[in-house]
């Protein structure tokens, strides 16, 4: 039986599992992102948050479970179908990962001129438009990833995530390393994209003004397991001790930092 | 007893370690040279190695060769002259440089200049995700980094060892005419003498296979590095000490293969 998009989640994860040597970091994670939602997974460092973005992405392999994208499990297709799906997705990564040595416009269109679906002069030209998306000047294409600051370079990462219109995007701590101002601007940023593309995204935070902003709906991990759900407007009023301890930022709780006395 | 076992099972954790790098290296080597013929290409990347791995490293090749030819020359000179066979000179400086200190010479400078270049810029690559950025681009990272890088150092090498070659016997030429006394025609007549086509062709097979050697551990260096600028310094020492001993080895093992009847 066929199920319909309208009742398939875009991305559905089913009892995910990832070790690293004995060290769990993902422990049997399942989750529903629904199409055109903004979904913003928090959690610590080290709870599991870029470890599950990666296996979406299929940069790293799961131990066991399966992940589909609109309903095909991207771990058992073959490599071609996964580059294809991979197409789909846009990615901005935490430290933008730019190619240092490509100018900005070559950066942003990169994936275009991979997959051949613009020639460099065209590409030059369809940079400056997508360049004007994030707020920054055309001329700016011109220079090299070391000439920017850190939030022009996020900008232009997301500038690359979206020049392919892709259909799902991913945000790896998009205001890490941002003053409170460029992370709002970066945020809103992401919410326009997100809403002029219909979208589905995935956005990993520990920032809980940045997590309000973006998303529709949240989660929380915690040592490697969804801990919580729900409304990302409920996130400072969640209910849930350990949630409400890591939005508030509360040094006592069921939350226990391992430090050495 | 308890010693005894200690022993043995360290001996053979290292040898299984030793077993494991080497046929992870030959899964890359393999991977890497079968993207130097499966499409897509990427010429650009192709055009920077080569001038990288070939003329950038001109003056240093060059430099080298020029000097070591003279210094043959003016040792073969003081150890010949008391047994009144200068005249073999001229072919010593000849088969020396181009059998042996022609490709080892500028493998060595190759090595330290290049080999180091390349792992520090994968090894960079690695630990700050843009090796991941490109392949949620839809690129294959072993055909846009690896496969050109290899491909470079095995066609730029020879040529670099052919220019040190001339100037090699250039060296030599110079020492002997213009300090020692030789008549031009003379050394240049013996040279042509001693000269065996075998002799260059020889030269250039190890070029070939030294350039392939040292892309190679630079490029497997770099791409397996981790732990940020101390994985990455780890990595630049690693390529270009592997590099420079293999490149010794495959050097012995060839002059054995072609010289020892």
């Amino acid at each position: 039986m066929s199920m319909t998009p309208s009742t398939h989640p875009k991305i559905r994860i089913r009892d995910l599992h990832k070790s690293f040597g004995t060290k769990k970091v993902l422990d049997g994670i399942t989750l529903d992102v629904p199409q055109g939602t903004s979904f913003v997974i928090i959690g610590g460092s080290g709870s599991g948050k870029s470890v599950l973005l990666r296996c979406i992405l299929g940069l790293i392999t799961p131990d066991s479970g399966s992940i589909e994208i609109d309903g095909e499990n991207i771990l058992t297709v073959s490599d071609k179908r996964r580059e294809a799906l991979r197409s789909e997705i846009g990615m901005l990564f935490q430290n933008a990962a730019l190619f240092d040595s490509l100018p900005v416009w070559e950066n942003v269109t990169f994936g275009l001129l991979a997959r051949k679906r613009l020639s460099r002069k065209d590409a030059r030209a369809h940079a400056g438009s997508i360049l004007a998306q994030v707020g920054l000047d055309p001329s700016v294409g011109e220079l090299y990833p070391s000439e920017l600051s850190g939030g022009m370079q996020k900008r232009v990462g997301l500038a690359r995530a979206i020049a392919a219109t892709p259909n799902i995007l991913f945000f790896d701590e998009p205001t890490t390393g941002l003053d409170p101002i460029m992370g709002a601007v970066i945020d809103g940023l992401i919410v326009d994209c997100v809403k002029k593309l219909g979208s589905t995204a995935i956005a990993i935070t520990h920032d809980m003004a940045s997590a309000q902003r973006i998303g529709d709906e949240a989660a929380m991990l915690y040592k490697g397991q969804l801990i919580w759900q729900g409304p990302a407007t409920s996130l400072m009023n969640s209910g849930n001790p350990m949630v409400d301890q890591f939005t508030h930022g509360r040094r006592e709780g069921p939350i226990s930092m391992e430090l050495r006395k | 007893m308890d010693t005894i076992l200690t022993l043995v099972a360290r001996l053979g954790r290292a040898t299984l370690a030793l077993i494991r790098a080497a046929g992870s290296l030959a899964l890359f080597a393999f991977e890497g040279l079968s993207h130097i013929v499966r499409p897509p290409f990427y010429g650009r990347v192709f055009l920077s190695s080569f001038m990288e791995t070939g003329f950038f490293s001109l003056p240093v090749v060059a430099l080298t060769a020029l000097f070591s030819g003279g210094v043959i020359a003016l040792q073969s000179y003081t150890g010949f002259a008391q047994y009144h066979v200068q005249s073999a000179i001229a072919g010593i400086v000849v088969l020396a440089v181009t059998r042996e200190l022609g490709p080892v010479l500028a493998g060595l400078m190759v090595a330290g200049r290049v080999g180091a270049a390349m792992a520090a810029q994968i090894g960079t690559m690695r630990v700050t995700d843009q090796i991941d950025a490109l392949t949620t681009l839809s690129t294959n990272p072993m055909k846009y980094l690896v496969a050109p890088r290899l491909l470079a150092g095995l066609i730029a090498l020879p040529l670099l060892v052919l220019v040190a070659d001339v100037l090699g016997v250039a060296g030599g030429f110079t020492v002997c005419v213009m300090k020692l006394g030789f008549s031009p025609q003379a050394y240049i007549t013996a040279t042509l003498n001693s000269l065996k086509a075998i002799d260059v062709t020889v030269g250039l097979v190890k070029a070939a296979l030294f350039g392939f050697l040292i892309a190679l551990m630079g490029c497997y260096y770099g791409y397996n590095s981790k732990g940020g600028a101390e994985g990455v310094g780890s990595a630049t020492t690693a390529a270009v000490v592997v590099a420079s001993i293999l490149l010794l080895a495959f050097d012995y093992l060839l002059t054995d293969l072609f010289f020892s009847q």
